[in-house]
């Protein structure tokens, strides 16, 4: 699609569900019905005042939001180049951003009636969000996590189960995001009368990418009037940058600005130990091509003969061959830039991020971070540059700590991590 | 819309001809190696085998239980793909002319290869319907249409879950047969109540002229009997693949598939 076909990078999907070639309904026919009548009620809620009163109190009170729009002074200067502001999205309850698309998934829940919801989760992030809002609805929760993140994301697992969650390790194929993913879908279909699969990205199947998208641009609403509030009346910011998973941080983000034509916005995958034909590494769009998986048609990691392939990277939270099927569009239409960071640019900026500003980021901004400090020292000073420092790094330690050489098994928290 | 006369059309008339209703076998292609695969597949026709649904490997199978998703990881891990799935039809068609080849899995390797490109290999290699389990009637532009257009069946799903205002558009471009999947849930899981079954299928029915074949959670002879006396049919897979990841012999195998047809046979 030529750029000047497009009067609005923003109205998609379409009936659907595409953007471009990508997204749409590629699930099984006993599911085609629970996904229907979920978009049915999406649309009824979106219009519905009552719905969003409701989340705008939850995300105030509940949540912290609107999270801080932060001028990192420290760093700004440090790298000598544009002005970087951090959208805090790591100070909201629970840690990430995850929590904002979660209360709308199961708000919408409550409104079909549903009682027990089932969601996946890679770091452990979205699994934490989902069993804290279940906890506070007093709904039923059963998580679904790879046994290899199990084992790497020990405390987020505790923190499931305190609030009250069944995680259940998943062993079936490699035991990793997307088999998690699988098992979550192989759970919907066997209990599909009571059951809400609250989707931790903006992928999966047609009305998902959308209402996720929805629920995170939150995100960059809040950056639109509080830049504006700090650099003065309709400044908008130059650069967009957020690390990309499925890329539901990212999506809430970018969306609010994909019209406007001045602001550059740029994704960041996981490089992993780098893009190369080794693919140990999760970047879907700099080393993936065209496929259909989890509901979707959007870049996959995959051999030539269409099977998939593991992804690589320090990060669980980014650990997924896939990426949500509205960056595969913005990729190909150009509106967004796509750029790969590997695990040990992504330490530096965990480190720095430490040093010079006192925030503990989690592994996936550290990611964007990185990038920031690619690009920062060769803008000049009045280019200002938004990154989404979307969770923070307290689940991390670890793994940051067995890659720096620093010993931790002799303490409490350290023991059992076996990797 | 007329559509050529296919392997599976004939075969159906030929039962139905016969006062006789329908065993039908899943097997994954290349499981547990080709050569093993192949020589269980060149046995289920003698072994009682109506029509044979062909399993092609895939990494993310959302929809299969445990058997066949461990059934899928040893064919890949034997060095199965698309190409070679084809290929074993091929080979399984050299010596059997008559006995219809579905060929059932996800989408993504057939994506992957190109639609036209597989269409005109499938067709080639003697495959003679498709039941692609990720495209729903909502995606079928993508597939469903230029396979019927190539001369190949497209064999829709029905589930517990297609309610009534949904069949008509479940039913449209399906042809073939249509495969009721009896239980809401994954493959080789609990079966269904018969009690229940019954009249899903007189409602299946009702909307179609294809036959109906059940399927999802039937593993004896005494259950495949009972199923296909209230249907046109029933398919059996997770207990034969079971079978096969146990290590049995290939006549073991298939004596156990001889059970399983007598059962529906008398159904």
């Amino acid at each position: 699609m030529a750029d000047d076909l497009i009067n609005s990078f923003m109205n998609g999907p379409d009936e659907q569900g595409r953007f471009g070639i990508f997204g749409g309904r590629f699930v099984s026919e006993t599911l085609m019905p629970l996904i229907l009548s979920l978009e049915e009620e999406y649309e009824k809620a979106k219009v519905d005042p009552d719905f969003w009163a409701e989340m705008d109190d939850l995300w105030k009170h509940y949540v912290g939001r609107p999270s801080p729009l932060y001028f990192a002074e420290r760093l700004t200067d440090h790298l000598g180049g544009a002005k970087i502001y951090m959208k805090r999205d790591e100070l909201n309850h629970t840690g990430a951003h995850k929590v904002n698309n979660v209360l709308g998934q199961i708000l919408l829940a409550r409104r079909m009636g549903k009682t027990r919801i089932i969601a996946e989760t890679g770091a452990g992030q979205h699994g934490v969000a989902t069993a804290t809002v279940c906890a506070k609805f007093g709904l039923k929760c059963v998580v679904y996590m790879g046994a290899h993140d199990v084992r790497r994301q020990a405390p987020n697992v505790f923190r499931m189960r305190l609030l009250g969650a069944e995680v259940i390790p998943v062993t079936s194929g490699r035991g990793t995001l997307k088999d998690a993913m699988n098992d979550a879908l192989r759970d919907w279909v066997t209990n599909v009368r009571d059951t809400f699969y609250c989707i931790g990205t903006v992928a999966g199947p047609h009305p998902y990418p959308a209402m996720v998208r929805d629920f995170q641009s939150v995100i960059g609403k809040e950056v639109r009037w509080q830049l504006a509030e700090q650099e003065g009346e309709g400044r908008l910011p130059d650069t967009l940058i957020a690390a990309i998973g499925g890329g539901s941080n990212a999506m809430g983000l970018f969306h609010p600005f994909l019209d406007d034509k001045t602001v550059n916005i740029i994704g960041v995958e996981a490089g992993g130990k780098g893009v190369d034909e080794k693919m140990e590494h999760c970047a879907s769009l700099t080393g993936g091509r065209p496929g259909v998986l989890h509901g979707n048609r959007t870049y996959l990691l995959q051999d030539d003969d269409g099977q998939i392939l593991e992804g690589f990277s320090i990060s669980a939270g980014l650990d997924y061959p896939g990426i949500g099927p509205e960056h595969a569009w913005l990729h190909e239409t150009g509106r967004a830039q796509y750029v790969s960071i590997t695990d040990k640019e992504a330490l530096e900026a965990f480190q720095l991020s430490c040093a010079l500003e006192g925030i503990i980021p989690a592994l996936e901004p550290s990611h964007a971070l990185a990038h920031v400090m690619k690009i920062a020292p060769e803008l000049p000073r009045d280019h200002i540059i938004v990154m989404n420092m979307c969770g923070r790094g307290d689940k991390d330690i670890f793994t940051v700590a067995r890659h720096l050489g620093f010993d931790m098994s002799d303490t409490e928290e350290g023991r059992d991590l076996d990797d | 819309m007329t559509r050529p006369t296919t392997r599976i059309d004939a075969k159906f008339a030929e039962l139905s001809a016969a006062g006789k209703k329908a065993f039908v076998t899943y097997v994954m292609a290349g499981d547990p190696d080709y050569d093993t695969s192949l020589e269980i597949v060149k046995g289920l026709p003698g072994a009682g085998v109506d029509v044979i649904e062909l399993g092609l490997p895939f990494t993310d199978p959302m929809a299969d239980g445990p058997t066949i998703q461990l059934a899928g990881q040893r064919a890949l891990e034997a060095g199965m793909t698309l190409e070679r799935t084809l290929q074993l039809a091929a080979d399984f068609r050299k010596g059997d002319t008559t006995t219809p080849i579905v060929l059932m899995g996800y989408y993504n390797p057939i994506y992957s290869r190109g639609v036209d490109t597989f269409l005109a290999d499938a067709k080639e290699a003697g495959i003679d319907g498709l039941i692609v389990v990720d495209l729903p009637p909502e995606e079928d532009a993508e597939l469903c249409l230029p396979a019927q257009a190539a001369g190949l069946n497209f064999i829709r799903l029905a589930t517990p879950t297609t309610d009534d205002a949904r069949l008509p558009r479940v039913m449209q471009n399906t042809s073939g047969f249509v495969y009721y999947v009896s239980i809401t849930g994954i493959t080789g899981a609990a079966e269904a109540e018969a009690s229940d079954v019954g009249p899903e299928v007189a409602r299946l029915k009702a909307a179609t002229d294809l036959p109906v074949i059940v399927g999802f959670g039937i593993k004896t002879p005494q259950r495949a009997q009972t199923i296909a006396s209230i249907s046109d049919g029933a398919v059996v897979g997770s207990a034969i693949v079971a079978e096969i990841g146990a290590g049995k012999p290939v006549s073991e195998v298939l004596d156990f598939v001889k059970s399983l047809a007598e059962g529906a046979h008398a159904g």
